[in-house]
């Protein structure tokens, strides 16, 4: 089993990433367990969602303390949280930041990917400069990094899951698994 | 079809399956997104059926009454202090004898404001007079909306399907969506013998003696008792077309074991992640997920309890100045037949703390540490 933990501020479409994650990986025939954080979302605050994959059957209801991975939607929570709390050893760390992995001040336990998922939706025009719409970018780098899905699965799952621009989100998908 | 969907959706799809005719319901907290997709459904017409919007949850009971006494299949949902205010109308739907299917997302009770799960809501309904089913994953859910539909029309008495909050009404999983064609096989139209029609005109519910009210009573304790008998027999009829059987209980490694966890609701699944540890341990722990707690079914519960030496109940719920609601009816279950085995009564998980696999090791440790129980309620996860 595979646990991943997203970290995002409300209003970012952490919660939609775990989903189009979830679903490109149902294409591909796991069994799937996604999920935000059980509370009340509000934009900008940090939020948190969570993704279990197996290739059997998940029983475990249980909220995840302890991913094998952790994915930095928003990298100003580097700061403000500990995006590590219970990640196992040898766990990414894939964070959307135009800084390079060395940037980041992480135990070497971890391993550090980057991946500049902002500059390419806003390239692709989705969400406004301000506040541009990240998770479908950022997915193809995840499914890149972790080897979880083929490229073309993860974009028909962009294709069903995305009503506005999908063609766009699936580029700045596509981008994001060819830079990663 | 293979979908991804959250629990909330999970029942949506199972009503729309169904072909449900009318939905009712009152479209704010804590109402959930149930009623929001089957809106879309009803506008998009996806679902043929007729939405009413209406001004509290106990109007969209009532208004789940009038249907169903119309001959139309009706739907409706809701949570927590939702379902508190429905529960004068929800006597109204079981002796009227309407077999309307409500699904209800447990959320624990307020003050103090909560949208968290707890099972409080729907057991402080269990002696209105209908059938409760609690599900574990959104596979169950849209199968047994499907099924409680097929059970309470051919009985006349009303279901409610019953989920976690976020557990299951948040979480996202792949989900074999029925094929309709398949389902209507299964579930023709809702035809009732007696309607609400201006071309037969009969009353309804009208004023009752003591000369009739008791037997209306007795009869509908003697159909809820073919229930049981009918969960069975649809659930086997449901295997064959769709390949899942929906029973009565989820019983796991129960067979040789000597502690038998009994669990319901999503804590029951973590519960069977919590067995495989501790058997790789050697421990002999069973897992019998009660899903069907209206009526209760008592028989399948004693055979399969009878070789244990202990049994564990764990709720999610408290009946205050007693003890957990699941444990009261094991109790009451095994009492007078056989041996007087010890049943150990564990409360975790209220207002959603997490109930974890480790939350059932501590549980089993005390029970194989303890000859008895020693104290009414046992608590896990309690800051004292």
């Amino acid at each position: 089993m595979i646990e991943i933990r997203f970290h995002g501020r409300g209003g970012q479409g952490t919660v939609v990433a775990s989903k189009i994650l979830a679903d490109a990986l149902a294409k591909e025939g796991n069994f799937v367990q996604a999920y935000p954080e059980f509370g009340v979302e509000r934009r900008g605050a940090p939020v948190i969602s969570f993704i279990r994959i197996d290739d059997q059957q998940i029983y475990d209801k249980s909220r995840i303390y302890a991913p094998d991975h952790v994915v930095v939607v928003d990298p100003t929570l580097v700061e403000a949280i500990d995006v590590t709390e219970g990640l196992k050893d040898g766990g990414w760390i894939i964070i959307n930041s135009d800084k390079k992995p060395a940037d980041f001040k992480f135990p070497a336990k971890f391993k550090v990917a980057t991946i500049n998922a902002t500059e390419i939706a806003v390239r692709n025009k989705l969400g406004t400069l301000a506040t541009p719409i990240v998770n479908t970018a950022i997915t193809g780098a995840i499914v890149k990094i972790l080897n979880l899905t083929k490229l073309e699965t993860l974009l028909a799952a962009i294709g069903d899951a995305i009503t506005v621009k999908p063609q766009d989100n699936q580029t700045a998908a596509r981008e994001a698994y060819e830079k990663s | 079809m293979k979908k991804v969907i959250m629990g909330n959706h999970a029942l949506s799809y199972g009503a729309m399956l169904s072909r449900s005719q009318v939905i009712a319901a009152y479209p704010i907290t804590p109402q959930t997104q149930v009623v929001e997709l089957l809106s879309e459904m009803c506008a998009d017409g996806t679902l043929n059926a007729k939405f009413i919007k209406v001004e509290s949850e106990h109007s969209a009971m009532a208004a789940c009454i009038g249907a169903s006494a119309a001959g139309a299949r009706a739907f409706t949902a809701t949570s927590s202090q939702g379902l508190a205010l429905m529960h004068e109308m929800l006597h109204w739907a079981s002796g009227g004898r309407l077999p309307v299917v409500l699904g209800n997302i447990n959320r624990a009770m307020a003050p103090g404001w909560t949208i968290w799960t707890d099972q409080n809501d729907s057991l402080s309904q269990r002696d209105t007079g209908w059938i409760q089913f609690y599900c574990a994953s959104n596979q169950e859910v849209v199968d047994t909306v499907i099924q409680a539909f097929k059970v309470s029309e051919a009985l006349a008495i009303p279901s409610m399907v019953v989920l976690d909050a976020f557990a299951l009404s948040h979480t996202y999983e792949v989900v074999d969506i029925p094929d309709q064609a398949k389902v209507d096989a299964y579930l023709p139209p809702f035809n009732p013998p007696y309607r609400v029609t201006p071309d037969d005109p009969r009353a309804f519910g009208g004023l009752t003696g003591p000369e009739h009210y008791m037997e209306l009573r007795f009869k509908l304790q003697k159909d809820m008792e073919k229930v049981l008998e009918m969960i069975e027999r649809t659930g086997r009829e449901y295997e064959k077309q769709f390949g899942r059987y929906l029973g009565l209980v989820d019983d796991y490694l129960c067979d040789d074991a000597e502690i038998i966890l009994v669990t319901s609701g999503t804590a029951g699944y973590t519960a069977h992640v919590a067995v495989d540890e501790m058997r790789d341990h050697g421990l002999k722990v069973g897992n019998l997920r009660i899903k069907v707690f209206r009526p209760f079914p008592f028989e399948i519960v004693r055979r399969l309890t009878q070789s244990a030496k202990k049994i564990a109940v764990v709720d999610r719920n408290i009946s205050y100045g007693h003890h957990g609601i699941f444990a009261q009816e094991l109790k009451s279950a095994i009492y007078g037949h056989g041996d007087c085995k010890p049943v150990f009564g564990f409360i975790a998980g209220l207002g959603g703390r997490d109930i974890t696999p480790a939350s059932f090791r501590e549980v089993v440790d005390f029970t194989i540490s303890h000859d008895r129980p020693e104290e009414e309620i046992i608590w896990i996860g309690v800051k004292k």
